[in-house]
């Protein structure tokens, strides 16, 4: 498969999560192969309107299914907002470096997440749950600006249950009767039941809330190298071509979007890069 | 640069139309210089009376001016705006097209290559530096098709520059005056003709249908002086050090705000570049739906869009853009591509509005000792 050129892909289903964000659930129409790693993202596209970078959720290799959950922001996410089941769209993928997952077997995982949906740490759960003797303790945390914003609450509340797993979560501003901590995600690690040295951490989420859990997980005693960010930039072409999301060394796009840490530690903050 | 000669051949010349001519025979569509609209442009031409016979040019930061001598060289000048780079990553390209059917089933398609073998008369060593960069981006980890076409195809007949701009800065890269890579025949332009040097095997083939007589000392001897003349002329040079440690190490030098209430933002230099490679992309829809076609255009890291994302802009300020194209071009270059992404053309430098030099921000960010506080 050319990764310049898009395959078809049809619509199989649809979820609303919440007014602005919505999954598609896809199936390439030439029945070719697709496997992908958490972390990853396709090249979405709409006929006439354009194409998009959105991450992959989870992927039902029998079936033929992908899913996107996708916040309807721009031109082309509000046109795929549109789409009925039975609709076609085009699709290129997948691209990037994903979750080290492989490196990360036999540890204790803990994600954190800020802000809507975070997709790309959400694969990694689906992940997991998959492959569960794999992987020892598994920590999500899991934080939001608003709770109106939290989008798959009963997903959260039904991994609480599992075992070996920990879900927390934090909201900075908390509708009425809301059991999770008021405050920011990071303020959770307080209550996260960490074996530092065993334990991997993997962070998606506003590049602040990133730079300040890399900080803290470190200061708890995770190795730098033991910690990975998934970076969102500008994502034009997919390929390392087009240099919109170029930082220092690296395009996000074909680099990452999954780096280790200590990779973009140098520039990680600095406004303009 | 003297030392040693590849051995050179001779071309009268009231010889050089045959150039044309043999190109011409084989198929290839030949580019080369021309003065359009008050500058030397490469455009398509068949014949050697188009070239800039006579011309010479005045290039300085923000100043550029073609002016007519007595000369019967065709090759007198320092390159203008753009060489051939549009010609194989071209300003606007078809990437593919979308079709969609009447039960709204979508095909995609690649464009298919129609265009003649291309060939560039009057390469600089500036450009051939450039254009293996381009390579590397174009080719090396993910194929750029049509870019990939085109280049395969590409026949280059370089000119060595014996008269470099007040705004080159060349020889400080190592990139120039003489070309030593990347062509398939160099010509070094004497009074009366050209000595011919070849370097592949289709260069070879096509020289050898060229009525080339033997080259004499003199003609050797005056050659290799003019080129090494140009070092001795070019007073502009990027600062020795590697820059890599430099410009990460002083993110917050004072000199970035300085250059950044002189900048336009405007992108001139970008477009002139012979290495920049950003491009957007979109999609242009035929009217009645059916058929789109995705574009990709040429794209500055100094444009609004370049560093945008939804509810973030990467880059808001001149001051970013400005360091992250110049950390970009002399730092991250090397990471990325091996090398640095300046070939020392001086393009930046001449065709900025207000005249703004790179070699001066990188010297003035570079040379100074002061121990700068740290990023954060």
């Amino acid at each position: 498969m050319s990764p310049n050129l898009p395959r078809q892909a049809e619509v199989v289903d649809r979820t609303e999560e919440s007014p602005s964000t919505f999954t598609l659930h896809l199936r390439l129409t030439d029945g070719a192969p697709y496997r992908f790693d958490p972390g990853q993202f396709n090249m979405l596209y709409l006929h006439g309107a354009g194409e998009v970078a959105i991450s992959i959720v989870a992927g039902d290799a029998q079936a033929g299914v992908l899913t996107h959950t996708i916040r309807a922001l721009g031109r082309v996410t509000k046109g795929l907002q549109q789409l009925g089941v039975g609709e076609h769209i085009g699709l290129r993928g997948p691209f990037g470096q994903g979750w080290p997952m492989q490196q990360a077997q036999g540890r204790d995982l803990v994600i954190v997440t800020g802000g809507l949906g975070c997709a790309p740490a959400v694969s990694i759960v689906h992940h997991v749950l998959d492959q569960r003797t794999r992987y020892g303790r598994l920590s999500i945390l899991q934080g939001v600006k608003h709770t109106d914003d939290l989008i798959w609450r009963e997903q959260y509340a039904a991994w609480a249950q599992l075992p070996n797993t920990q879900v927390l979560l934090a909201a900075d501003v908390a509708a009425p009767g809301w059991r999770g901590h008021v405050g920011q995600v990071t303020a959770l690690f307080d209550q996260l039941e960490l074996d530092a040295p065993r334990s991997s951490a993997m962070l998606c989420g506003p590049e602040p809330m990133m730079q300040a859990a890399a900080e803290q997980l470190h200061a708890r005693g995770l190795t730098a190298d033991a910690i990975f960010l998934s970076m969102e930039r500008n994502m034009q072409c997919a390929i390392g071509h087009c240099g919109h999301c170029q930082i220092g060394p690296d395009f996000v796009c074909r680099d990452g979007p999954v780096f280790p840490w200590p990779r973009l530690r140098p520039l990680l903050g600095v406004r303009g890069f | 640069m003297t030392a040693t000669m590849p051995e050179q051949r001779f071309l009268p010349r009231e010889s050089l139309q045959t150039l044309f001519d043999v190109l011409a025979e084989r198929g290839y569509r030949t580019i080369g210089p021309v003065v359009l609209d008050k500058a030397i442009q490469y455009v398509e031409l068949s014949d050697a009376s188009a070239l800039p016979t006579g011309w010479t040019d005045d290039q300085q930061p923000g100043h550029y001016r073609l002016t007519q001598v007595e000369s019967p060289r065709c090759f007198a000048w320092a390159n203008g705006p753009q060489a051939f780079k549009p010609y194989l990553n071209r300003s606007r390209e078809v990437l593919w097209e979308s079709r969609r059917d009447s039960e709204g089933n979508l095909e995609f398609v690649l464009p298919t290559p129609t265009d003649k073998p291309l060939a560039v008369i009057g390469a600089r060593a500036c450009d051939l530096a450039a254009l293996a960069l381009q390579d590397r981006h174009f080719l090396d980890q993910a194929r750029d098709p049509g870019y990939a076409a085109r280049r395969a195809s590409l026949f280059s007949v370089a000119v060595h520059c014996t008269h470099p701009a007040t705004t080159c800065f060349c020889v400080s890269t190592g990139d120039g005056p003489r070309a030593t890579s990347g062509f398939d025949i160099a010509l070094s332009e004497l009074d009366d003709g050209y000595l011919v040097e070849t370097s592949s095997d289709t260069g070879r083939a096509l020289a050898a249908a060229l009525p080339l007589q033997p080259a004499d000392d003199e003609h050797n001897r005056a050659a290799a002086a003019e080129i090494d003349a140009v070092a001795q002329r070019q007073c502009r040079q990027l600062p020795s050090d590697d820059l890599r440690q430099t410009l990460f190490s002083r993110l917050d030098h004072p000199r970035w705000e300085d250059v950044a209430a002189r900048c336009l933002s405007c992108g001139n230099c970008t477009s002139v570049c012979p290495t920049c490679f950003c491009h957007s992309e979109r999609d242009q829809v035929e009217l009645g739906g059916a058929r789109s076609q995705h574009l990709r255009e040429w794209d500055s890291c100094f444009s609004e869009g370049h560093g945008h994302l939804h509810g973030f802009q990467v880059r808001p300020e001149t001051r970013h853009r400005y360091r992250q194209w110049l950390t970009h071009k002399l730092d991250s270059w090397h990471d990325q591509y091996g090398r640095s992404g300046c070939v020392g053309c001086g393009r930046c430098i001449t065709w900025c509005p207000v005249g703004i030099d790179l070699t001066a921000e990188a010297h003035a960010i570079c040379d100074d000792a002061i121990e700068p506080e740290d990023s954060a």
